[in-house]
Formats: structure tokens, sequence, C-alpha cells
């Protein structure tokens, strides 16, 4: 992997892999996406694929046998009625669900050809390749720039010259820079519910991921704030694989390149979002997105 | 009709309101009513009160200072239907007469006057002395008569005073340092004994600290000389002093603190006057079986207790309550833990006390002494109450506390932020360092408050740790290593039982008791106030999220 020297990310301990390449666009996956196996439709590259999973909450079973492939730099929503499991699988791909007890996977979650449930997975690792945003903004109360500097000096990234750049890059990339660039230092909390959403996806961006996940990011808020980021989330792909939990369906329609449909814990139908929502295949999918069903 | 407005009435819960209100009003009134009583009682001593001179009926004289009045006890009669009154005096010259106060009913006083020449003598010994200035000798030859002796006995005090000054120096400060070395030196003697055989090396060294101990013997007597003389210079005046019996006793100036005359005083004068009392009470070091003087030491060993403790109980529960709250699996162990936890609050301070005694005091403190100062044995040096040990008893008994607050400050982080660092690649122990504590700061604070408010209040634990009526040293001062955790110390609350129960003029102390406990209220609510203070300018700057 090509490593500028010239690169302020060179200078300190973060590894290779958040180093920019010399287009200022992280690598794209290469060789290890290749031996993911076969290839959705269309020939995308493969970043996620789940094969015969199943999870537990304790006793209670919450996916069944799910099997699907999220390709590398697309959008892809889990679509879906409260309770099927869609958030749950979308907390599986950072292992966030290790936090609660007596939860069990089975089968296999690889990204990039690498097991996640592997023993020997770095998990703070994994999520410092798999960010995400969540359906309640939560910035930390501490400063705006605290905020987003926060991955990164997790990571040990230290100089005031590197960090800097980092949030400001992070903060355009997730289009609040213009609004808080002269506020940076002052307390997080008092900015608007969608931009404490967008600064929480400049946080994710900060630790220079390869996946996003995203789950429901604008239930909370009001249209507006919804279709700033909805635009952000489609400039997002061109740089990141973004996978998406969403309630609302349109949203999904508008939003996402590849859509799955959750029912009871169980994938129902995986495809093109076009395909889904005018030629779905299963007839619940189309009473879902219908409405007739609820 | 007449019903129905009684129903809304009711139902408009305006009586519960009330209900509630009064619950409040109550309960100011009760600490208004107590802190009223305490100040009334207590801050009125420093007044420089007008003196009377009275004629009584049976021809005696008395002068002194008006107390408390009330009314005798079965004494109504058709004459009197309200009951005859009577006035207490404090009287003074207590080694004269024999007593300090004196009743004296109403109908037995003839006429009563306030001379302005009644002078009152605080001294250091035996209190006040009440009566007239009559002349001034020095080394029994009169200096000056009559009218003349008071102005010339102001100045002559003052000298006096700082002749004091000088001599409480030299025998604290200067003899003090030259017997803390004679004990060094014989402690590094008796080190040097411990294996019963002295090699060359060791005899050697031991004639040199021997030398040296007979060095620092003539210093001494060097020091004691000076001071002898001193103390001839300081007791050279004498004051003539007539009293109301007409008796003339002569009083050294050597152990006069102060000479008033407040029957010719002003009112700014008074106030100037009660003003300089009340920073001597607070600054200044107890007289007379604590019933004079200051209270600075115990103060000073309050304050200095409630910081160790703090120190120690800090790390301890907060470490505690991380454990419990954030790795321990939570389950029926867990929860019987924190039952424990919580009820451990409960127990009896004594009996911290007595856990104090026997776990830091006799085996901590002497297994301390055995490793690392054998050769002050048998004298203890931690295996004995100290400040040291008194801190860590309270710091036990307010553990609970801290460990209870903390974790209702741990578990009010929404889980959100937790998960919001997670989600970054931070490992759990940065997202507690980083999100979970200052997050939780606040709450740790309150608990922390809490457990200094309990810890000042103390008293129990404390007798059987540490504490003691009168201790010649505070725990902080000039000597190395500054900090002497060893040492015994003084403490407001076990000053008020000493003060009140302890002491041989139960008068005179009355309102001393009710200083010190003024004193330990605002000590207590000062430390809180600091400690509030830092809580609240955290919580402004970890204000949760807004959304």
């Amino acid at each position: 992997m090509p490593v500028n020297p010239a690169s302020p990310y060179a200078l300190k301990s973060v590894r290779d892999r958040w180093a920019p390449s010399p287009a200022g666009l992280p690598p794209k996956a290469d060789e290890a996406s290749q031996k993911a196996g076969p290839l959705p439709a269309g020939h995308q590259e493969v970043k996620i694929k789940i094969a015969g999973m199943h999870f537990h909450y304790g006793a209670t079973q919450a996916l069944f046998n799910i099997n699907l492939a999220v390709p590398t730099n697309h959008v892809t929503a889990f679509i879906g009625p409260s309770g099927c499991g869609k958030s749950t699988l979308l907390r599986c791909l950072n292992r966030l669900n290790d936090l609660i007890e007596g939860t069990r996977v089975e089968g296999r979650v690889e990204l990039d050809g690498m097991n996640l449930y592997d023993p020997q997975v770095d998990v703070t690792d994994l999520r410092k390749r798999v960010g995400m945003v969540f359906q309640k903004s939560n910035p930390f109360p501490k400063s705006i720039y605290d905020n987003v500097a926060y991955g990164p000096r997790m990571q040990g990234v230290r100089g005031t010259g590197v960090l800097d750049r980092l949030v400001e890059e992070s903060l355009k990339g997730a289009s609040l820079w213009e609004e808080v660039k002269d506020r940076l230092h002052h307390s997080a909390t008092g900015l608007s519910g969608g931009q404490q959403q967008r600064l929480c996806i400049a946080r994710a961006l900060a630790v220079q991921p390869e996946v996003i996940l995203m789950d429901e990011p604008c239930s909370a808020l009001d249209p507006i704030a919804t279709g700033r980021i909805e635009e952000l989330i489609f400039s997002l792909k061109t740089r990141y694989t973004v996978v998406i939990v969403t309630h609302n369906m349109q949203q999904a329609a508008r939003v996402s390149d590849r859509c799955g449909f959750f029912l009871m814990g169980e994938l129902v139908e995986y495809g093109d979002t076009q395909t889904i929502f005018t030629n779905p295949r299963d007839k619940r999918t189309e009473d879902y997105i219908t409405g007739r069903f609820g | 009709m007449t019903r129905a407005p009684l129903k809304a009435f009711w139902k408009s819960g305006e009586l519960f309101v009330w209900l509630t209100a009064s619950g409040v009003a109550l309960s100011l009134l009760m600490i208004g009513a107590l802190l009223g009583l305490i100040m009334v009682k207590g801050l009125g001593q420093f007044w420089p009160a007008d003196i009377l001179e009275i004629r009584l009926a049976d021809g005696r004289t008395l002068i002194g200072q008006p107390i408390n009045s009330e009314t005798i006890p079965h004494s109504t009669s058709q004459a009197h239907p309200d009951g005859k009154r009577r006035t207490r005096f404090r009287v003074g010259n207590q080694d004269a007469f024999g007593y300090d106060f004196k009743w004296v009913d109403a109908d037995a006083v003839v006429a009563q006057a306030k001379p302005f020449d009644l002078t009152v003598f605080n001294r250091r010994e035996w209190g006040p002395l009440y009566g007239r200035v009559r002349a001034l000798y020095r080394e029994a030859a009169p200096v000056a008569e009559g009218p003349a002796a008071w102005p010339a006995l102001l100045p002559l005090i003052e000298q006096a005073n700082r002749l004091h000054e000088r001599i409480h120096r030299i025998e604290h400060d200067e003899i003090g340092e030259i017997n803390r070395r004679l004990e060094s030196l014989r402690l590094q003697r008796q080190a040097l004994r411990l294996d019963n055989r002295l090699t060359d090396d060791e005899t050697t060294t031991d004639l040199g600290l021997q030398q040296t101990m007979a060095g620092l013997e003539e210093e001494y007597q060097r020091q004691a000389a000076t001071l002898d003389s001193l103390r001839r210079q300081a007791g050279a005046y004498e004051v003539a002093v007539s009293l109301s019996t007409g008796q003339e006793v002569r009083l050294p100036l050597s152990k006069v603190i102060t000479a008033l005359r407040p029957n010719e005083m002003d009112w700014s004068l008074k106030t100037l006057t009660y003003l300089g009392n009340l920073w001597e009470f607070l600054s200044g070091e107890p007289r007379e079986a604590n019933t004079e003087g200051g209270i600075f030491p115990t103060i000073f060993g309050t304050v200095m207790m409630v910081l160790i403790m703090t120190v120690a109980v800090m790390p301890f529960g907060v470490m505690a309550a991380l454990y419990l709250r954030e790795y321990a699996r939570q389950g029926p162990l867990v929860q019987l833990v924190r039952i424990a936890v919580n009820n451990l609050a409960g127990v009896p301070s004594i009996v911290f006390g007595v856990f104090g005694l026997g776990f830091f005091v006799y085996t901590v403190g002497g297994t301390v002494d055995a490793l690392f100062f054998p050769e002050a044995l048998p004298n203890p040096t931690y295996g004995t109450g100290g400040i040291l040990w008194a801190s860590l008893t309270l710091a036990l008994l307010t553990v609970p506390v801290v460990i209870v607050a903390t974790e209702e400050g741990l578990s009010s982080v929404p889980r959100d932020f937790r998960e919001g660092s997670i989600a970054l690649g931070a490992t759990k122990l940065e997202t507690i360092r980083h999100v979970v504590l200052p997050c939780a700061l606040p709450g740790i604070l309150t608990g922390l408050i809490l457990a200094m408010a309990r810890a000042a209040g103390e008293v129990a634990p404390l007798m059987l740790t540490g504490v003691v009526k009168l201790a010649p040293d505070l725990p902080v001062d000039g000597q190395f290593p500054f900090l002497h955790l060893d040492r015994k110390f003084m403490h407001l609350g076990f000053h008020i039982y000493d003060v009140g129960f302890q002491s041989p003029n139960v008068e005179a102390a009355k309102p001393m008791v009710y200083m010190t406990t003024l004193t330990l209220i605002a000590v207590v609510v000062l430390l809180n106030l600091v400690a509030v203070m830092i809580r609240n300018h955290l919580r402004k700057r970890y204000a949760a999220s807004a959304v």
C-alpha cells in the first residue's frame, strides 16, 4: 500500500491504512475483496459478506440464517418494521452487540474476507475500520473540535497540526465545516439536532473508516435536516461503503443502491433498490413497501 | 350545592400544596431557630459589656458584668404576682472569691452605677479580674499612683505581651527544636544498640553523637538562662487593684492579657474590641482548660482531617464503584455486595472507631513501628492514635456514601455516549477515562460533599483514634517532614464535648460551646461550598446533550 511520506498522517502512529493515497482518497479495497467470493450482480466488489448467520439474545433468536453481500462504495439500506432485527444486524457489523451480555453469533460475517467473529480479531481495530452513526445524535459533552478529534486521539494521533487538518477535513466531509468553523471550541451540545448528527458523522469520518454504519440517522430530525443528511450520504459513498438502517421507505429509495427487507429476523428479500421498490419478488415485501402491512 | 365547591377544593390539590409548603416552612424554621440560638448565645460573649457596681442591702458592694436574668422559681406571692427577678453577674476574681458567677436578687440591690474607672483584666490564669486600678509598681517600688496609674498601665501591658510572646517562642521553637534534636540523637544512639553490641565503626559514630548531644545541652543551658532573665523582666511590673470587697491585690503584668474599661468606651471602640476578640478566638490557642483563648488548633485539625480523609476515600470509593458498575457481571452477587455497602453506611460510627483502634492503630500502626521505628519502642510512633488513623477510619466510614453516589453518577451517563465512544474504536478503559468519568464527575463530587459533611461532624470514632483535648503541635509545621501524620490533633466536634462537659468552669465555658458549635457549622458549610462550586463548574462543562 502506498504511503505518502509527506502526508501528515504518516508522521505519527496512525497505521498505514489511514494514510490517504496521494489523490487524497482512501485506498480502494484491493486484493482482499477479490478473495471474498462471488460478486453480486453488476460486478461490484464485496465489502461485507454475511453467510448463514444466526443471532441470539440469550434464549431468544433475533436473526435467522442471514445471507447477503454489501458492495463497496455503495449505499445499502436495511428496511423493515420495528423489531425485525435490522438494527441488530447492523450492530453485528462492528460487533457493538458484544457490549450486551448473553449475545451469541453463528455463521460468518466477513469484512474484506476476514471473519469478524474470529477470536483473533482485534475488536477495537475493527471498529476503527467500521464507523457508526446512531439513531439519537450522541455528541460527547465536549467541544466540537474535541468531539471530532476524539477517535484520532484514541489512536494516538498527537500534534495540533495533524489534528487540525483531520478535524477540518472531517467536518468538510460531513458538510458541517462552514457552519462551525468559527466556534470549533464551543460545546457540541449547543448545535441543532441536524448539526449534531452531522457532527457525529464527522466524528466517524475522522477515524478514516472504510465502512460507515448508520442506524436510522434521521429519525429524530426535521425534513430539512433529513434532506441535508441524505445528500451527505449520497456523497459519502464515493469514498466509503455505507450501510443504513431506516424506517423511512422513501429515504431508502432515495439514498440506497441496494436494499434488504427484513421481517421477524429473516431477510425476506435483498437486491437492487430499484428492483425492490418497483418489482419485488416477495409478496410480503410488496405489502410492506406499499403500506398494506405493518 | 355546598358539597360541590368542597369537592372541587379537594380535587384542586390546594390543600396538598399547603401541606407540602408547610413541611418546607417547618424545616426552614427549625434550621433558622437552631442557627439563631447558637449565634445569639455564642456571638454575644465577645462584646465588652458595661461593668456595674452594685450596693447590696446587706452593705456589701459587687462589681461585675450582668450575664442573664430570670424569675426566681416559686417566688410568686401576693406582693409579686409575677415573681421576683434575679440577675446573674460575672464577678470574676475567682482566685480571691472562690467563685466566678453570682446570682443577685433584684430586691437586694440598693443602688447601681457604672463608674468609668471600673476595669476588667483578662488574665492568663484564673479568668477575669474586676476592680479599680490603684497603683503601678516596679520591683515593689511605686511608679504611678491614683489616676496616673491607668495611662501608664496600657503601654506596659503591651510590652508585657511582647515579652510573653518572646518567651513562648523561645520555649516552643528554640528549646523545642533542641529537644527534638536531642530526642532524635538519643534514638540514633538507641538504634546503634538495637543488636546489643557496638562495632568499632558504631562506637565512633556513637561518640560523635554523644558530643553533639553535649553541645546541644550547652545550647539548652544558654537558652534557659535567656528565658530566666526574660521572665524576671516580665515579672518586674505589678499593678495594684482594689476589688469590690475593698481588698487590694497585686497583679503581675506578665499575667495580664488585656485591661479594659468598657464603661468609658464608645460604640466604635467596643466594636473594634469585639472584632479583635472574635479574631483572637478564631486564631488563638486555647487557655485555661480550653475555656478561654482561641480554637485555631481545632479548626486546623478538623479541616486537615477532612482533607486527608478525602484524599483517602476518593480513589478508593470511585474505584470500587467503577468495578461494581462497569466491570462486574450484574447479578445476585453484585446486588448482595451493593446491599452490604449500603448497610455499611448505617453502622454506628463508634463501631468504626473500635475497628480503627484495633486495626489501624494497633495492628497497622504497631507493625509500622516494629518495622520502621524500632529504636523508639516501647514508645509508639504510629502505634497510637494520630491524625492519619483518624482520617482513615473516617474514610472507611464514608466510603459507602462515595460508592453509592459514584454508582449513581456512572449509571446516569447515557448508554449513547459509551456506544459512541466504543464505536469510534476506543477501548472500554479509554471510554471510561475520557467519556464516562468526566460525565459522572458531578455525581462523584456530590458523593464527596456528602462524605465530607458526615466526616466533619463525626466525633465518636475520633475519640478512639487520635483526638485529644489539647495537642501541643499542629499536624503541619515548619519542621521536616512538615506533615506529621502520626501526631494527635484537636477537633471542633470533640472540643464542643470537652469544653461543655469536661471543663471546671461550666458557666464560663457555655458561650465557648456555642461559639465552637457555630465555627463547626461554618467550617462544614465552607468545605461544602467549595466542593459545590467545583461541582457546578464541572457540571457546566459537561452539560448533558441537549437533544
